[in-house]
């Protein structure tokens, strides 16, 4: 009976103003969104909003495996790389012309999903520190296979796309929506997968990995379809963002840098939420472009990428989401009694002792306690 | 009463340290159990094999007769086997019900309210959405208890549950142990606390430098000359002989 007083409790939290403020913003960005290309025409504004939503994608994918399960990849270079390779080279074999080669972006999924597998038996076997160089000396492979085997991948010179039948004054804006359309799915996928019981799955492995698979979780196999489908979703944009930019070559499809700018942008956002990432990718992807365009003879943008590094961990560690939100709730909550959020309520069961909220007794360490015990 | 769970001759070592040394255990169906020993006699060691944490180097374990010697912890919880940690180990950044919902294998909403009586079964129903990091020591205690609970595991074992807990709360877990075990579950205990274990365990497990020194009812254990040995020193028999006070 209180389980089930309890239960309508959590409903009726769970239909909260917060949530209707939530949906609303949510409503609001959607409509901003679909309408920015036709406020902001100029191609030089849209090719930074495409690349902007390209990555927005790729993070999202990103934080699905990385963010949610702890495991840091460095190694989604792979994916990316691999997916507009697989779009530029099958194009070129079977000879796919037109809005057609759209129809390769599956295919692209595939084989970054075909890559994972084997990639993630083998690296998911282990943690931490050794895990993070393992996806480095993955990705090495891959850019190394694409300099050298010249007769698939082109070698350095890569491959190029074929011509897609849209005229110069839209040809950003199809690619706007596109990408718009892979960010919005990602973060769909995202929060679905945060939502589902799998999600939970992937964050208790986050928290404990040992003692979640003492209870029952099956870590292997939930850790190794969170990289699946993270890098399915990485390699289809992967083979979107080479049709974009026409060519895909060693160094630009296999770029160490890339994995870096995803990872700084989910800390910046907020690692392991669904807006964090996002956010982080609209404020880092244009802001590097832009450095990239204004000082092409130097490294301006890597250095302040390093820079910008080194200051979100120093001083923003959990990122810019939860942090804010965590200033939100202490402005929301200024003078009252402490909140359940950040401190516990007083247990509403008569089951539980009073005493048992309380820090652990002392004595009770020293194993002196308990003659009461015995009744 | 059956043995529902059963080690044979179960030996690991660590190096050259030997941990576990010819060791066999019987737990029989519907008691609750205790296992006691100095520290480093191998308790918390013969826990680990038990729930796949540690592989056994030869010997064998059993649940109701099937051999789950070296099955991965995931499959020992399927199968039937639920633990606590001696030092909490909860998910910090999940909230207590998703703590909860971690081990359940039922369909999403049934799942919500069995997590909730389980909460409610242990009394922190009412931290059900605060952050499990948030907890005081005793209640991650009760919630490491209470997210075992949810997967009706038919043994439950427990490393050191009133172990830096204070009274009341020591009590309040010895009466869910009791109120469990009325209900059928079969329990195995590992604690320091003699009062709990010898007020609570119909059978008591006394382990030494790996092996099993005696087993049987708290009141033989108690007086137990091996036992009072292996706690005290031999050089030590004539002191009281109540090894509770020592630990």
């Amino acid at each position: 009976m209180k389980a089930d007083t309890a239960m309508a409790s959590i409903r009726m939290t769970s239909v909260n103003r917060p949530r209707a403020m939530a949906g609303l913003a949510v409503v609001v960005l959607a409509v901003g969104a679909v309408g920015f290309p036709l406020v902001f025409s100029s191609p030089v504004v849209t090719n930074y909003a495409v690349y902007a939503l390209i990555f927005a994608a790729v993070v999202s994918a990103w934080n699905v495996f990385s963010g949610f399960s702890g495991y840091i990849s460095l190694g989604h270079a792979v994916f990316f790389g691999s997916g507009a390779y697989t779009v530029g080279i099958a194009a070129r074999d079977w000879h796919v012309n037109g809005v057609a080669v759209f129809a390769l972006l599956p295919l692209a999924a595939a084989v970054g999903a075909a890559i994972a597998v084997p990639f993630g038996l083998v690296a998911l076997r282990v943690r931490r520190h050794t895990f993070i160089v393992i996806t480095i000396a993955v990705f090495f492979i891959f850019q190394l296979m694409a300099y050298n085997l010249n007769s698939f991948t082109g070698g350095t010179v890569g491959v190029s796309a074929p011509f897609l039948p849209w005229s110069p004054t839209s040809f950003n804006d199809h690619f706007y929506y596109i990408a718009m359309g892979c960010a919005a799915g990602m973060i769909v996928i995202a929060a679905l997968v945060r939502r589902s019981r799998f999600g939970l799955q992937l964050r208790a492995i986050r928290d404990d990995e040992d003692r979640a698979r003492g209870l029952g979780v099956r870590a292997m196999r939930v850790k190794l379809a969170a990289f699946v489908l993270s890098a399915a979703v990485t390699a289809l944009v992967g083979g979107v963002w080479f049709l974009y930019l026409t060519q895909a070559q060693p160094n630009s499809a296999y770029d160490p840098l890339f994995d870096l700018s995803i990872v700084l942008m989910a800390f910046l956002g907020g690692l392991g939420t669904i807006a964090g990432p996002v956010l982080g990718a609209l404020i880092i992807e244009p802001g590097q472009l832009y450095l990239t365009i204004k000082y092409t003879n130097g490294y301006l943008s890597e250095i302040l990428l390093g820079a910008l590094f080194l200051v979100i961990v120093l001083f923003v560690p959990r990122g810019i989401v939860p942090t804010g939100g965590e200033w939100i709730r202490r402005l929301r909550t200024r003078g009252r009694p402490a909140s359940t959020t950040s401190a516990p309520p007083t247990p509403t069961s008569a089951a539980l002792p009073p005493e048992a909220s309380e820090a652990p007794a002392r004595e009770a360490k020293n194993g002196a306690p308990a003659r009461e015990a015995r009744r | 009463m059956s043995a529902l769970l059963r080690t044979e001759d179960v030996h690991k070592s660590y190096g050259g340290v030997r941990a576990l040394d010819s060791c066999s255990v019987e737990i029989d169906e519907g008691t609750v159990a205790g296992l006691i020993g100095p520290n480093g006699s191998g308790k918390t060691t013969l826990f680990n094999v038990i729930t796949g944490y540690a592989k056994a180097d030869a010997g064998q374990v059993y649940l109701a007769d099937k051999k789950i010697t070296n099955v991965a912890p995931d499959k020992v919880f399927t199968l039937g086997i639920g633990r606590t940690f001696q030092l909490t180990r909860i998910f910090a950044s999940l909230t207590v019900l998703e703590n909860m919902l971690v081990a359940s294998r039922h369909g999403r909403s049934s799942a919500r309210k069995r997590a909730m009586e389980q909460l409610e079964f242990v009394g922190i129903a009412g931290h059900h959405a605060a952050l499990a990091g948030t907890l005081s020591y005793g209640q991650r205690k009760l919630l490491e208890l209470a997210y075992v609970l949810v997967a009706d595991p038919a043994v439950i074992l427990l490393d050191e549950p009133a172990g830096g807990v204070n009274l009341s709360l020591v009590n309040h877990i010895a009466d869910r142990i009791r109120e469990l075990n009325a209900a059928g579950k079969t329990f195995l205990i590992v604690e320091h606390n003699m009062e709990f274990v010898m007020g609570l365990c119909d059978r008591i497990t006394v382990l030494d430098s790996g092996g099993v020194v005696a087993t049987g009812p708290p009141d033989i254990i108690r007086t137990d000359r091996r036992v009072l040995n292996a706690y005290l020193g031999e050089d030590l028999e004539d002191d009281d002989p109540d090894p509770g006070e020592e630990t």
